[in-house]
């Protein structure tokens, strides 16, 4: 276990190494000068030339980057160009604000598909499994933006029922919350449907039955936990597009997290804010996935690490 | 003919055991059956191919001009020239029909392109790997893992908002955050089809690398190439039509759904139908993408498909 932990981790460092360096490469591909567009249109020489300074813009590419692999393992980017605060501060003031949008959908998407995907596998072909297939068919194809500005038509302005925008209360958080929920309920629901059927045709189900075991211990007891492992790899995977996800859903509902500074941010060709919010979200699923594959040891005895 | 009659697919050998030949026709039957199905998925994408071609000519856009005295009217309303808005206008006016049409065609477009450029890239960058192995083999999946290790939706944000607005650049940046799924597919089947007796014949008659790779694994790449292209198809359409959202794909000038959708969020209380009605074009064109797709796989992979 502990050499896999420690090659497991080096991996980890490798994967962010290369996502900070696609992001420096990506935004120093920008046609033209990032300092020029950073000015705007009314902005003088002087004024280009004096933000080329400050960026370290005129420097040979290779100091550029090594300063920016420097920042990025100090976690100082430099101030944002609007706020006039360190990137770093003003991301990690909206951190709460997207974990709580991001565990309270990924919460509801388990409590929802869990018993759909259950009941659809213990009562197969019925109308009840066909209901689900379909409720699970759309998840996956309506887009979740539209969904969400569905949501505030229906819920907001028709029946006034939640706000439509902003960040607060439990009121605020149902809306955006149920939209990214959809999200996972479609993928999720279909696999504990498919994992669940695979697992009820083991013998250790039939035995299990065959000792006259009431459905629900053998269910709870004997099949859950065998279908565990890709069921936690999965909501492991779906976190990256849930954080993805909760950039557009942030954007709809007007919630103040990561995501909603990272398309402001773009907007106002805020770099540095654009960096450290595109880094955060994406160390934050890569060390979700690494803790979904350390759990696999605690969830399956019979894996071992070598 | 005389295979279908009813008790055919009963018939017994003298054994007891279904014979061989019954058995195939047996096969032959469901085969028969999946492509009915498949015809009948494909007829809704078919539909949407048709409207996105055909459509924008017969009610074609204009961006340039604003009517403002026949905004926000609901659909089925009768505006000042005369004709009736079947879906309604927006706030400057202009027929949503008009803007379905242009988006349905602009969906098409980038999701047909994108498609092909990163499926040509996969191509290209898969088969070596997986015919050579070692030192390619190994940077592309590295690579290939970096780049998984971004939410795919993120990485286009970034590039996107870096190479600005326009049709092509949500190509571009589609392509880029696309190719690995076909690399992969293409270097697994490649790695698989590698050590097969036809690749080792090719070698033993003399054919060069070159025209091994060309003529005996590339042509073998392109079933399961087609099957992720067709998943990917629906992907891609919901990918452009959120970057359009953000206002990070088509500029205002060619008005994507996801743009349109964008529009009408300030109208949602006076205009429902301007969010509304591209929303379900887009929904009901990416599930029918998806359900084809399924029916194409259980079509060309029947045994992988039902497993």
């Amino acid at each position: 276990m502990g050499a896999y932990l420690v090659k497991r981790l080096a991996y980890s460092v490798f994967v962010v190494w290369g996502a900070v360096t696609i992001v420096f490469v990506v935004v120093r591909l920008i046609p033209g000068d990032p300092a020029q567009l950073m000015v705007g249109a009314e902005g003088t020489q002087a004024d280009v030339e004096a933000l080329r300074h400050r960026f370290g813009l005129d420097r040979p590419l290779a100091v550029q980057y090594l300063r920016y692999l420097g920042q990025a393992a100090s976690l100082r980017f430099g101030n944002s160009l609007r706020l006039e605060i360190p990137a770093a501060d003003a991301v990690a003031q909206r951190v709460p604000a997207t974990a709580l949008l991001a565990a309270s959908a990924m919460v509801l998407g388990v409590a929802v598909s869990m018993p759909l995907g259950i009941a659809a596998a213990l009562h197969r072909q019925s109308v009840l499994d066909r209901m689900v297939a379909v409720v699970s068919l759309v998840g996956q194809s309506v887009p979740n933006f539209w969904l969400g500005i569905m949501f505030i038509l229906v819920f907001a302005r028709g029946l006034r029922w939640f706000p439509s925008a902003g960040t607060g209360g439990l009121d605020h958080l149902v809306l955006p919350a149920a939209t990214l929920a959809l999200l996972l309920v479609g993928v999720l629901t279909r696999l504990v449907r498919s994992g669940l059927l695979e697992v009820l045709d083991e013998e250790y189900v039939r035995s299990a039955y065959a000792k006259g075991l009431p459905v629900r211990r053998v269910i709870n007891r004997h099949a859950l936990p065998n279908m565990l492992i890709p069921v936690v790899t999965v909501v492991g995977l779906q976190l990256g597009s849930l954080l993805a996800g909760a950039v557009i859903v942030e954007t709809v509902f007007g919630w103040a997290g990561v995501g909603r500074l990272l398309v402001d941010a773009i907007g106002n060709r805020d770099y540095p804010i654009v960096q450290v919010a595109v880094l955060f979200i994406t160390v934050g699923f890569i060390t979700v996935n690494l803790l979904v594959d350390l759990s696999y040891a605690y969830l399956d005895p019979r894996i071992r690490y070598r | 003919m005389t295979a279908r009659a009813p008790g055919a697919a009963v018939a017994r050998s003298a054994g007891g055991w279904p014979d061989q030949t019954t058995w195939q026709a047996a096969q032959r039957r469901r085969q028969r059956r999946r492509a009915w199905r498949l015809a009948a998925w494909g007829v809704p994408v078919a539909l949407f191919v048709v409207v996105a071609v055909v459509g924008p000519i017969l009610a074609p856009y204009d961006p340039v001009t604003v009517r403002l005295a026949d905004r926000l009217e609901p659909p089925g309303a009768v505006l000042h020239d005369g004709t009736r808005a079947w879906l309604g206008t927006d706030q400057v006016g202009k027929d949503l029909v008009a803007q379905v049409l242009q988006g349905a065609r602009i969906s098409l477009l980038v999701g047909v392109a994108t498609v092909a450029v990163a499926g040509l890239i996969g191509l290209a960058a898969g088969v070596p790997a997986g015919y050579f192995g070692g030192g390619i083999d190994g940077l592309l999946m590295r690579v290939a893992d970096l780049q998984l290790a971004f939410p795919s939706l993120l990485l286009a944000i970034l590039i996107a908002a870096v190479l600005g607005r326009s049709v092509t650049n949500v190509i571009i940046t589609l392509s880029v955050t696309r190719w690995v799924t076909f690399a992969r597919v293409t270097r697994a089947t490649t790695l698989a089809m590698r050590e097969r007796e036809f690749v080792t014949a090719a070698r033993a008659t003399g054919a060069s690398t070159r025209r091994i790779m060309s003529r005996h694994i590339v042509p073998l790449t392109v079933t399961p190439l087609v099957v992720v292209a067709t998943v990917e198809l629906g992907l891609v359409i919901l990918a452009e039509a959120s970057l359009s959202f953000l206002g990070l794909g088509t500029p205002p000038d060619h008005p994507s759904w996801g743009l349109v959708i964008a529009n009408g969020r300030n109208y949602l209380t006076t205009a429902w139908w301007i969010s509304t009605i591209p929303g379900i074009a887009l929904s009901l064109v990416i599930l029918a993408v998806g359900l084809f797709g399924d029916q194409l796989n259980e079509y060309l992979n029947p045994k992988a498909a039902s497993a």
